[in-house]
């Protein structure tokens, strides 16, 4: 505002507040910010007012009390007895598990499905327009409602897999058994355990994935030192050393005897009672939750994805092909690295979409956060106010979490001035 | 229907925080009587108990009280709107304010009287909790479901006495969280549970409705005290006693052989000083709850005293043919005991 001389001989009037430019901003700033706050301050004082005219109060203590009831599946130790905390935890969880799951599933088949689109290939490409349009046109609570009724209404009950002669029988060499309850996979044994970590509040890791995470983080930085070598040594010489067996090598040999030492073996599915167990078994309603929005988002980041190539110039691709690069390798290093720049912000948004999404969960009875604590524990403690916002809180804080992740990721790959 | 769950919260939410307090605190008879219309929760479907006929009617056990209130407080039986409600969105409808009255199978419990901040006003049901099975699974008693797939309806008390009743027999369950009666009726019937467990009422009204009902058994074992009963928001003591004396009126009515066909007689020649001053033809027991002298008769009048009903949606002569049991009259041996109307 310095740089407009205000001129000396006129007065400040009060009608200059809403008459002259220098302050007119600065009146309607002030007055819409008194009005939020006054519609804010009213919104909070009118609750408090109306849940003591209800005869009740406003406290978390409910977190602390027995729960009292079961979760199918927990991801922790879980029981009847654990705190309302406890099963929000492992509502929490569910949720995250269904939403890293369901973002990877739907990058690879966005992504995959978006590249298709482009095909020469007529009929390939129209029959990828036709699943873009249907998924992403009609509502994903039907999806999700569609999957899980027909997972529900034609595989069979885990009864039919008994007898001599069963109705049906395992598939995948006898490893998988489809029923209208779960999927029941084959678990990961070890014949030589070392034992749990005890990380706290119950929850244990096994040391044995401990030492697979080490190995695998480890070979994958030993990777890129070989990588860098090499490329320092083509640099100086001109000619790149041979590396893929080294790399092979580091990725795969101490992972193989890892599994040698722990002895690691599959443990099947068997029909005991009324039940698989043994195995894994994955819940219909985490099934066709992780199906639907995979195809669901899926559909959203295909248009994404197709997009970001179309963003970039045809020129690129000829020049790339004027060198001599093959399709494939043009994708790969020419068109996804500059189409990536269009595609991630978008595709930040897909991601924040379907974590929020996965609360439809409660539509296929997967306890998530918003089945745990949004669903029973508001019901069995009549907590609705304190229940509603800390579950807005968590979602809000995972959508946050997952944007500075994107944001973090963008920065990388946008385009560098120099 | 699963996103009215949600939209039932957050109609809680700024029903608190908006401007609809006055169901809380003010007069629900006057807000009934101004509405012209009693506003009754139900349950999304369970037949016998409330659920809509081929015409769109609602009728059943439940309904029968909103029907009995409606003809005490407006003169009317049919001046009633009837709201569904899941398990889960049912208290917060009342406390919101969306219902007048919640006459639909909901268990009294301390919690809920208390915590919720409702008012139970009495019990229409005695009822326990039992577990239903298919006939071909070969199962005869609870106490072999050891790792079974059961179905059940979240929110419920029922939810609770399962995790109790598998922990103190030291068995293992999956549970299969479902929302509503049809829900759980559905997965049931699709085999994707072993077993379904609610109310011992709700699975023969449940079991009624199935196409085969004789391969499906209902397993002797009940595993809680399940008293039902219709229910108000706390704070409004007056609307309180409308609707218990109402419930109270209809087993009265019963215990003193007053049926929808001899009350007119009966109001205006009957002995009984009890009768009497039930049906109004002396002392006018209905100013005092801020009614007229007949809203007793009129509640009677509606759909029949206690027996009749029971008779005619839920008893041996229905298809849901339950047995009055419990629920009979104190002097028959059972536990309904109306307190004296003087």
């Amino acid at each position: 505002m310095s740089d407009i001389p205000a001129p000396a001989h006129q007065p400040f009037r009060l009608s200059m507040l809403l008459y002259d430019r220098r302050y007119r901003s600065m009146t309607i700033q002030v007055v819409v910010f008194i009005l939020v706050m006054a519609a804010g301050w009213w919104l909070v004082d009118n609750t408090i007012r109306n849940l003591q005219a209800l005869g009740k109060d406003f406290n978390f203590g409910f977190l602390f009390q027995r729960s009292g009831y079961d979760i199918g599946s927990p991801p922790i130790p879980y029981n009847s007895d654990d705190t309302h905390l406890r099963a929000a935890v492992v509502g929490l969880l569910n949720t995250v598990i269904i939403s890293i799951l369901g973002c990877i599933a739907a990058t690879f088949l966005g992504t995959a499905v978006g590249i298709a689109r482009l095909s020469n290939n007529w009929l390939f490409a129209r029959l990828m327009t036709i699943y873009v349009e249907m998924f992403r046109n009609i509502p994903l609570l039907l999806w999700i409602l569609i999957v899980y009724a027909l997972l529900t209404e034609i595989l069979p009950a885990p009864a039919a897999y008994r007898g001599e002669d069963p109705e049906w029988s395992k598939i995948l060499f006898g490893n998988v058994a489809l029923t209208n309850r779960y999927t029941a996979i084959p678990s990961i044994g070890l014949t030589n355990d070392p034992g749990m970590l005890d990380l706290g509040f119950r929850i244990m890791i096994n040391w044995a994935t401990i030492a697979f995470a080490v190995v695998l983080i480890g070979g994958w930085l030993v990777r890129r030192v070989v990588l860098n070598r090499a490329q320092a040594a083509q640099d100086r010489t001109g000619e790149r050393p041979t590396t893929w067996w080294i790399n092979l090598a580091i990725m795969t040999v101490p992972s193989l005897l890892l599994i040698w030492y722990f002895g690691l073996h599959l443990i099947q599915p068997e029909l005991t009672g009324f039940n698989f167990s043994g195995g894994l078994n994955l819940q219909n309603g985490f099934v066709a939750l992780w199906l639907a929005l995979t195809l669901y988002t899926g559909a959203f980041i295909a248009e994404i994805v197709r997009a970001g190539i179309l963003s970039v110039s045809k020129g690129q691709t000829e020049a790339a092909f004027a060198l001599g690069l093959q399709p494939n390798r043009t994708m790969n290093l020419v068109i996804l690295p500059q189409a990536l720049r269009v595609i991630i912000p978008p595709l930040t948004s897909q991601y924040l979409n379907l974590t929020k999404n996965s609360s439809l969960a409660i539509a296929v009875a997967y306890m998530d956060l918003r089945g745990t604590l949004g669903g029973t524990t508001l019901n069995q403690t009549g907590r609705e106010l304190e229940a509603i916002l800390l579950m807005m809180l968590i979602y809000l804080a995972l959508s946050l979490l997952i944007s500075a992740g994107m944001n973090a990721f963008n920065a990388r790959v946008k385009l560098k001035e120099r | 229907m699963k996103r009215s769950v949600f939209l039932g919260s957050v109609a809680a939410f700024v029903a608190a925080s908006g401007g609809a307090a006055l169901a809380a605190e003010g007069d629900t008879l006057k807000a009934v009587q101004d509405r012209g219309e009693l506003i009754c929760g139900v349950n999304t479907g369970l037949v016998g108990f409330a659920a809509p006929d081929a015409s769109g009617n609602w009728t059943g056990f439940d309904i029968a009280i909103c029907k009995a209130v409606a003809a005490a407080v407006l003169g009317d039986p049919n001046k009633v709107k009837y709201v569904p409600t899941t398990g889960q969105t049912r208290f917060t409808a009342l406390s919101s304010g969306e219902v007048d009255v919640l006459a639909r199978n909901s268990t009294w419990t301390f919690s809920r009287d208390t915590d919720l901040a409702l008012d139970f006003i009495g019990v229409n049901y005695y009822d326990g909790q039992g577990f239903m099975v298919s006939k071909d699974l070969g199962v005869t008693s609870a106490k072999e479901l050891d790792g079974a797939t059961i179905c059940i309806q979240t929110g419920t008390t029922t939810e609770l006495n399962l995790a109790d009743y598998f922990k103190a027999n030291n068995m293992a369950y999956q549970p299969v969280n479902i929302d509503s009666n049809a829900e759980g009726e559905q997965q049931y019937m699709a085999g994707a549970c072993d077993a379904y467990t609610t109310d011992a009422s709700g699975l023969a009204a449940t079991r009624a409705a199935f196409a085969d009902p004789e391969n499906h058994v209902i397993l002797p074992e009940i595993v809680s005290k399940e008293p039902l009963g219709p229910a108000v928001r706390h704070g409004d003591n007056n609307w309180g006693d409308i609707v218990r004396w109402t419930l109270n009126a209809l087993i009265a009515a019963e215990e003193y052989g007053v049926t929808s066909t001899n009350i007119e007689e009966l109001a205006s020649n009957s002995e009984n000083p009890e009768v009497q001053r039930l049906l109004g033809s002396s002392d006018d027991l209905g100013a005092m709850i801020g009614l007229d002298k007949d809203w007793a008769k009129r509640a009677i009048m509606a759909s029949g005293n206690y027996g009749e009903i029971f008779a005619k949606t839920i008893g041996e002569e229905t298809p849901i043919g339950l047995a009055r049991g419990l629920n009979a009259q104190w002097t028959q041996g059972g536990l309904l005991y109306a307190p004296p109307f003087r």
